[in-house]
């Protein structure tokens, strides 16, 4: 089992250029949300999120019936469905695909799940080019970094030190101004999409009614990747499903403006199979992967199962006290923050990353941002006690449980336990801050014992 | 079979329809966009006159284009039917002129599904986008357009609701337009 990255942490907290970053960026977006899912500009929000929720059950609960129905209606326009369990067959999915149709060139959407499976790793092993297309997205593959937010994937990084990427990797003169490094990176791909073989995005919502895949984005390089190449490859979860193309009023409603504070993106797109009869373009392709990569391990527990009503909208990070001040490199996976806690351990192993539950403060505030409800503290919870029963199985935190077996014993006796109360009041301020305690008491004040316990109170009050 | 699911929650417009036209131009011109409301399809081409002035146009086929006499100007390529001679003229021209099949009042979205009539590259790879759009079109929100086209699926492989220009915040979140779509949207709304 391993810890919490504690060196990377600390580089983390004691550089103020990154804290000042993480946190204007996580306030400005928690502002936005704040703004747009306020009272005077949706009134109806706490209904949309319970509506929200009760279609995202409905879906996971009986996950396998839509799936059936969304390929067949996939079939039904043109397209294919393609099953994965994990990133391997997707890549080879992908390199048969490429091989057969002679393609070297992927442009690629921003997609969560093609970062869970290290999609362009995967491929390059292959010689075959992806190039990511979002703005951010673009400046970390050229960094070689992961996203550092679900939605602001660069986040982390100030305007000198895109420059400094591009100046390096493109070989462009020093450019600071972000509207000119938007521009330099523009002219870059613009060639790149024109060129390109294959486009990949992911997928926001599946449309099981629809057979479709809807896209959010702001800058029309999902737009470009799904509509410029002959063949288009959409990538998505499992759990993206919804039943009706209908229920989008609801989701899309509260997607953007939980993420960015936008009423709507700039671009929705709702795609569905190839180009059909006298469409003037499109592509002539259209394929749809569905990743499992974990999912359906989730599907059996019906609490922690919603889990995966997740609609990646990045609220939860912003409002979390602890990503507010560690960032999203320090979570062990591409999902960073409340969310990241709860999934990566049940994707993975709850014995891997098993600190990542306990990374919280339980305040609450991620589940009371979240538009589809999920309640994230309870779920840390569970995890937290799932963690300690895989641990005493392992043989380990033996130390911690004599601790808490006598904790109970002097609580199981009331006579011991006001003794022992008097001698911590007592011997506590005596105690030097060593081991565990150094370790607390670096972050905060140790406070000192009241002079009289309560039950010394109590009983003086009643003697009177 | 799954339990049935409640039905959709769509709902209704918050105002009036006179008022569609006036809130579609502020909701639009908020994101950026600049609106013109024109009393006839004659009025289009003056409105936009030096806008188009000297510039690459390429316009989709469209008949309401055409009503608007859009496709009979000079500086104006038009009725592509090969999708890569549309694709190289999209990314030589400076401007691209569609249509819209339906706008959304309260959001300032523009709705266009992919057809013989309108490709989807003609919005997409000019910097510059126009929609010239009837005033019939405009519907309330998200939801009306979803009561009226309950599965989009049906008429298109493409539908695609623009909301304002291109837009990144992704360097230090500020804004900056026209990343990989248009960073000038015109909408040119027609009366009559």
């Amino acid at each position: 089992m391993t810890g919490a990255p504690s060196e990377t942490i600390k580089q983390t907290l004691d550089d103020p250029r990154l804290q000042l970053a993480i946190y204007t960026a996580s306030g400005r977006l928690m502002d936005h949300r704040a703004t747009a899912v306020s009272a005077g500009a949706l009134p109806e929000y706490q209904d949309l999120r319970t509506q929200a929720n009760l279609i995202k059950k409905h879906t996971i609960e009986n996950l396998d019936y839509y799936l059936e129905q969304l390929e067949a209606n996939v079939l039904a326009h043109g397209g294919q469905v393609i099953f994965c369990k994990d990133g391997e067959e997707v890549a080879d999915f992908v390199l048969g695909l490429a091989k057969k149709n002679d393609a070297r060139l992927i442009v690629k959407s921003k997609s969560m799940t093609s970062e869970e499976i290290h999609f362009n790793e995967r491929l390059e092993h292959h010689h075959l080019e992806a190039v990511e297309t979002d703005l951010g997205e673009y400046i970390l593959q050229l960094a070689h970094q992961r996203p550092y937010h679900i939605v602001a994937p660069a986040l982390h990084m100030t305007r000198y030190d895109v420059a400094d990427v591009f100046t390096k990797r493109l070989g462009v003169e020093k450019e600071v101004v972000p509207e000119n490094q938007t521009k330099i990176a523009r002219a870059v791909l613009r060639e790149k999409f024109l060129q390109a073989d294959i486009g990949v995005t992911g997928a926001n919502f599946l449309i099981a009614d629809s057979g479709a895949v809807v896209v959010v984005e702001n800058e029309g390089n999902a737009r470009l990747s799904s509509s410029t190449p002959k063949i288009h490859i959409a990538v998505a979860g499992i759990e993206k499903l919804i039943p009706r193309a209908q229920d989008l009023a609801v989701f899309l409603d509260l997607l953007g403006r939980s993420a960015t504070g936008q009423p709507l993106t700039v671009y929705t797109s709702f795609l569905s199979g190839p180009r059909r009869g006298e469409e003037v373009d499109g592509p002539d392709q259209f394929y749809l992967v569905l990743l499992d990569n974990g999912r359906t391990k989730l599907l059996t527990d019906p609490e922690k199962r919603q889990s995966l009503y997740c609609i990646r909208c990045g609220a939860c990070l912003n409002h979390c006290p602890v990503y507010r001040k560690i960032g999203g490199h320090n979570y062990p996976w591409v999902y960073s923050g409340p969310i990241g806690a709860i999934i990566t351990p049940q994707f993975h192993s709850i014995t891997e990353d098993g600190w990542l539950p306990f990374a919280s403060s339980l305040c609450g505030a991620c589940a009371e941002v979240c538009p589809v409800k999920i309640e994230i503290p309870k779920l840390l919870l569970k995890l937290r006690s799932e963690v300690t029963e895989a641990k005493r199985r392992q043989g380990a935190g033996g130390l911690e449980r004599l601790a808490f077996q006598m904790f109970a014993w002097v609580m199981a006796h009331p006579k011991i336990y006001l003794l022992a109360g008097r001698m911590g009041a007592l011997l506590a301020p005596l105690v030097p801050p060593v081991g565990p305690l150094k370790k607390w008491a670096s972050q905060r004040t140790l406070p000192r014992p009241a002079k009289q316990s309560f039950h010394q109170l109590w009983a003086a009050r009643k003697s009177k | 079979m799954p339990a049935p699911l409640s039905a959709p929650l769509l709902r209704g417009p918050r105002f009036n329809r006179d008022l569609y036209v006036q809130t579609f131009v502020q909701r639009f011109e908020k994101l950026g966009g600049k609106a013109f409301v024109v009393p006839d399809a004659a009025a289009a081409i003056p409105q936009l006159a030096a806008l188009l002035d000297g510039k690459r146009v390429v316009a989709s086929n469209a008949p309401f284009l055409k009503a608007c006499g859009i496709t009979g100007l000079t500086q104006v390529e038009s009725g592509f039917t090969d999708r890569d001679a549309l694709r190289d003229a999209c990314a030589a021209a400076d401007i691209g002129i569609t249509s819209a099949d339906y706008a959304l009042a309260e959001t300032g979205t523009l709705v266009m599904l992919s057809s013989r009539q309108e490709a989807r590259l003609i919005s997409l790879l000019p910097p510059v986008h126009v929609a010239i759009v009837p005033r019939s079109r405009i519907l309330a929100n998200l939801d009306e357009l979803l009561s009226v086209l309950s599965k989009p699926a049906e008429q298109s492989s493409s539908m695609v609701l623009i909301t304002g220009p291109s837009r990144t915040a992704d360097i230090e979140q500020i804004l900056v337009r026209g990343v990989h779509g248009p960073g000038e949207i015109y909408a040119v709304i027609v009366e009559n």
